[in-house]
């Protein structure tokens, strides 16, 4: 597969974040993956782009982008938001942690992420942002090999 | 995000048909909460089947409800055929409080 890339940007609105994932599995869908590795992207998309709005942005409006890399057999999500940022990324990565438990969030967000993706990368500062990468192979590619 | 609400004797069943997800959850959470303490309910029987995609704010929506079953000795039990849903509800650690029947029958059965 040739390279290719795309970048998105949208408002911070819920109803944005079925746009983003189904966005994301159409540009992923030139790779061929199965019906579970389009489900796992649309769910890693949803939970990283629930985090910009809840999170990121505690509902105010603010821009999410979202940007995806085709590179050989492997595809990169980014999504970024230019939030509050994470004060400790550890224990937000911990299963169950929620820093908003009046939300009734499962706090599962970053183990989703992590479990359906080969790979999360989480950058953040304080009052500046947040930027989640994910890669994930597929194996029809893999075969093709 | 289609939900049918339904009581059946002293069980809320819930019906979905849609997509489950953050922006969707809040209305949901509305309704069936509504029913659940209006009509003074005991079980509450989710069945997932007609979702299309799921994601972690469905976890926080199923551990919500069975918080409030067990405040009135009541229990949550989940339709579900579907290895998709399953993944998500195993990953959550859910299944270990949470029934999953492949029926309303059964689950109805089961209470």
């Amino acid at each position: 597969m040739e390279k290719n890339y795309m970048k998105l940007e949208f408002l911070s609105k819920s109803s944005n974040e079925s746009f983003a994932r189904v966005v994301v599995a159409a540009f992923a869908s030139q790779l061929d993956p199965t019906l579970e590795e389009l489900s796992d992207i649309k769910t890693a998309v949803s939970e990283a782009v629930t985090n910009a709005i809840i999170h990121g942005y505690e509902y105010r409006e603010g821009i999410v982008i979202v940007e995806s890399k085709i590179t050989g057999e492997e595809i990169e999500i980014i999504v970024e938001d230019k939030g509050i940022g994470i004060s400790n990324i550890e224990k937000a990565r911990e299963p169950f942690y929620t820093s908003k438990p009046n939300l009734e969030r499962s706090g599962m967000g970053f183990t989703v992420m992590e479990t359906f993706m080969d790979s999360l990368e989480i950058e953040s500062i304080k009052g500046e942002g947040t930027i989640v990468r994910m890669r994930k192979k597929f194996k029809s590619l893999l075969d093709k090999e | 995000m289609y939900l049918s609400v339904e009581k059946h004797k002293n069980n809320l069943l819930v019906q979905f048909k849609g997509e489950l997800d953050h922006h969707t959850t809040e209305t949901v959470r509305q309704k069936i909460d509504q029913q659940y303490f209006d009509q003074r309910l005991k079980n509450i029987i989710l069945d997932l089947r007609g979702l299309t995609f799921m994601d972690s704010s469905g976890i926080g929506l199923i551990m919500g409800r069975y918080k409030n079953c067990l405040e009135k000795n009541g229990s949550v039990s989940i339709i579900s055929d579907s290895s998709y849903v399953d993944k998500i509800l195993r990953m959550s650690g859910l299944l270990k409080i949470v029934n999953v029947y492949p029926t309303i029958e059964a689950a109805i059965e089961n209470l």
